[in-house]
């Protein structure tokens, strides 16, 4: 085992790939989003665990104290937790608004796009053709 | 006026204006804000461009010195970059406006609200020098482009919109872990010092995953072959303003960015020789030239046939670059930049055409070119661009790419590239013919042409395309300086 | 959950301490962990705590969702400007130095403000995704009931 003080960059390859599999090989929606969740929450560790030096302590300015840990990657990963959390927000918008427009969020109940029948077209200026869509 | 005072005013101006016109009811003034905002970002890169064909000018946020401090480091080739976005923003909102009246008439507020985002973010991944700021306005666009194109009509817009974003938040994590990569080796986020710092530590696994890593997040957005699978639904069922920008701008930035991390970050004769980036890029490159024709000739749905086209283009953009001489590098960013008034005029017209048809697949709009010509006339010139024509921009690509494939030695490439004009000759072709040869089918009632409003600013396009066919000062010579700025001397 | 006593009692006890947690990790933002991020979504959990116990409409009464739409502009809009007030004063956008005398004053003044900006848009946006989620279903029946009808 290549050494357990690299447990912090095992516990980041296992997470990310977790959640990699989960974007790539579950059909429901929601298990996507969460699984992005997961893929990026590992990058957040492997991030923060760069940041910490041995024997560090907090980057708080006092007296006494001569090595901190570095700060920067503390407010780069909370930039992308926000971006994260948006992202999820709109994932899950997403979500929701395929399941009222198609009925479920399940990848294999969904049509494939490209196979389906003639595209919906809008209530055009002289447009005799197709219904509105959802 | 100091220019360098000014310049990330082109990404403020937007940033600003955007919660503001979330605010803002109705139509016309959220439209008026978003265009008042692209103006001014188009006016500040214009004075711009000549300052930086000169040398780079950097801008250091809140005065703190780089490497400290984010910095915005413009140089000629973002300055390109940049001025292509925002001209491609001011010219086509003209045009969008009566369009978007039709496709998307509530919440207008929100909607520009969004594009100035998006807008905000494509200029600001542009101009910044500072790694980790991509990142950031790379997800601020990323996110604005998911909303915006789940703003279409057809309901598969919503399905498009989801991929696209679980594959846009996967390759913006690549790109963020080869981002972590290079801090955790140098310390640094500043990409001008970290050129300056990674020649040390180059010979490292770390380097080496991070520029894989890098590589293949950017080569999700910019829709590389085989990572292209969100583009064709993504552009076939956003509105029709939002495919008309995307395919103009969206692509190029990611584009651009690869560029600078390959080029002026890890620097040229490691990208090429570390990691064999030529051929990998080169064969991504001719699959994705040749699957992008190919798909196109049989797609029903116009739009979603010029997406495919849009694969093979990116397709010849890479394959420039992967020449890795200047020449290439050259022929690359002037495709870049043709591209862009190419689609965009494609997608204007298929635009129109909708608003008075109401569709955009083949079937339904034969017989069109009797009915709407002005449009369909604008279609076919815009093709003939496409096709590479003489006279047209997309010719003058299209021979510096050849030419910067025999001077390689690669002589093969000049068959591959002309094999694939030919394929887009066919599909530029079935749409003249059904449009014009073709009777109307029974369905359709029949339309007249499109107002002047829309006319115009798609003729103002359409005509870019000759202009750069034959003044190439701007498009040629400013794909010269980014090149040299990229490569920074060396050959 | 307004009828269960316990969850009422604790609500009513806790909810404002989180309100008061969420501006204390604001405010100290610039010397020890926290600042706009964190304090904003604490905010708007305690909101978004009280939405689930005494339900959405009362919520929406307390914080109605207009103004959480205009309170997300507004914290971004303040930023800017205080990004923009250090390029009226002469310097570079962001800049703080020139907005007070004392340089350690100017700092601390345009982080906190800053922060403040961002603390606003995230708490506004964190219970807009709550208002906007928790109200489709009802707009959705609203919306069938009125094509039945």
């Amino acid at each position: 085992m290549a050494g357990l003080g690299h447990f912090n960059y095992w516990v980041v390859v296992i997470l990310m790939m977790i959640g990699f599999y989960a974007v790539i090989a579950r059909g429901n929606m929601v298990k996507k989003i969460m699984g992005l969740n997961l893929f990026q929450t590992s990058v957040f560790i492997m991030f923060i665990s760069a940041g910490k030096i041995i024997g560090g302590s907090t980057p708080v300015l006092r007296e006494g104290v001569t090595v901190y840990s570095n700060p920067l990657p503390h407010v780069l990963i909370l930039t992308a937790i926000v971006v994260g959390v948006a992202t999820t927000a709109v994932g899950l918008a997403l979500a929701v608004r395929i399941l009222e427009a198609y009925g479920t969020i399940e990848d294999d109940e969904l049509i494939d796009p490209a196979e389906q029948s003639p595209d919906e077209t809008q209530p055009g200026m002289s447009s005799g053709k197709g219904d509105t869509s959802a | 006026m100091n220019i360098v005072e000014w310049l990330p005013f082109s990404v403020l101006v937007p940033l600003i204006a955007a919660p503001v016109c979330a605010l803002m009811p109705g139509r016309t003034v959220p439209w008026l804000l978003a265009f008042l905002a692209a103006l001014t970002s188009l006016l500040i890169t214009a004075i711009a461009l000549p300052v930086l064909w000169q040398g780079e000018i950097s801008y250091p946020f809140g005065n703190w010195p780089p490497p400290i401090g984010i910095e915005y480091r413009v140089d000629a080739a973002n300055g390109l970059v940049a001025l292509l976005v925002a001209a491609v923003a001011s010219f086509v909102l003209p045009w969008a406006r009566t369009i978007n009246n039709f496709e998307v008439p509530e919440r207008q507020g929100i909607f520009y609200a969004l594009f100035l985002l998006a807008f905000a973010g494509l200029m600001g991944i542009t101009l910044t020098g500072d790694a980790f700021n991509v990142f950031v306005f790379l997800e601020i666009s990323s996110l604005s482009t998911y909303a915006l194109i789940a703003h279409g009509w057809d309901r598969r817009a919503l399905l498009a919109s989801f991929r696209y974003l679980i594959m846009g938040t996967v390759g913006a994590t690549f790109l963020l872990i080869g981002i972590g990569f290079l801090y955790m080796m140098t310390g640094t986020l500043n990409m001008a010092d970290l050129a300056e710092r990674l020649p040390e530590v180059r010979d490292t696994t770390t380097v080496r995953a991070a520029l894989a890593f890098i590589v293949v997040g950017l080569g999700l957005k910019l829709a590389l072959f085989p990572l292209h699978l969100w583009l064709p639904n993504a552009y076939a069922y956003a509105p029709n303003f939002i495919t008309v920008f995307l395919a103009a701008t969206a692509t190029k930035v990611a584009l651009y960015v690869m560029l600078r991390f390959v080029f002026t970050v890890f620097g040229y004769d490691y990208s090429f020789f570390a990691l064999p980036l030529t051929g990998i890029l080169l064969t991504l490159a001719i699959a994705g030239m040749f699957a992008g024709s190919w798909v196109a000739l049989f797609q029903p749905n116009l739009k979603r046939m010029l997406a495919y086209s849009s694969v093979a283009q990116v397709g010849y953009m890479v394959l420039g670059i992967a020449l890795a001489t200047s020449a290439g590098l050259t022929a690359g960013i002037l495709h870049l930049f043709n591209h862009a008034l190419m689609k965009g005029a494609l997608f204007m017209a298929l635009g129109t055409l909708f608003w008075r048809v109401g569709s955009v697949r083949l079937d339904d709009l034969s017989g069109i070119g009797r009915e709407m010509p002005w449009t369909m006339t604008a279609f076919a010139l815009a093709g003939l661009s496409l096709i590479g024509v003489p006279l047209t921009a997309g010719f003058i690509s299209k021979w510096y790419l050849i030419i910067a494939a025999m001077d390689a030695g690669q002589s093969w490439l000049v068959a591959l590239i002309v094999i694939t004009s030919l394929m887009a000759i066919y599909y530029i072709w079935r749409v003249v013919e059904a449009a014009w040869f073709s009777p109307a089918p029974e369905t359709r009632t029949p339309v007249s042409e499109a107002p002047l409003s829309l006319l115009i600013p798609l003729y103002v396009v359409v005509a870019a395309n000759f202009w750069f066919g034959i003044d190439t000062r701007l498009s040629v010579g400013g794909a010269e300086a980014a090149a040299r700025a990229l490569l920074g001397g060396s050959p | 959950m307004r009828t269960n006593g316990i969850l009422r009692v604790i609500a009513r006890f806790l909810i404002p301490l989180i309100m008061l947690f969420a501006l204390y990790i604001q405010f100290h933002g610039e010397y020890s962990p926290g600042g706009g991020f964190q304090a904003g979504v604490v905010f708007a959990a305690a909101w978004i705590l009280f939405a689930l116990i005494y339900g959405l409409d009362a919520a929406l009464e307390v914080i109605p969702e207009r103004a959480q739409f205009v309170l997300a502009c507004l914290g971004v809009l303040l930023y800017c400007f205080v990004g923009l007030l250090g390029v009226i004063l002469g310097g570079r956008f962001l800049d703080f130095r020139p907005l007070l005398d004392s340089p350690h004053a100017a700092q601390q003044t345009g982080i906190v403000a800053v922060e403040f900006g961002v603390g606003v848009t995230v708490a506004a946006c964190a219970m807009l995704f709550f208002t906007f989620f928790a109200r489709r279903k009802r707009e959705i029946d609203a919306a069938e009931a009125g094509d039945d009808a």
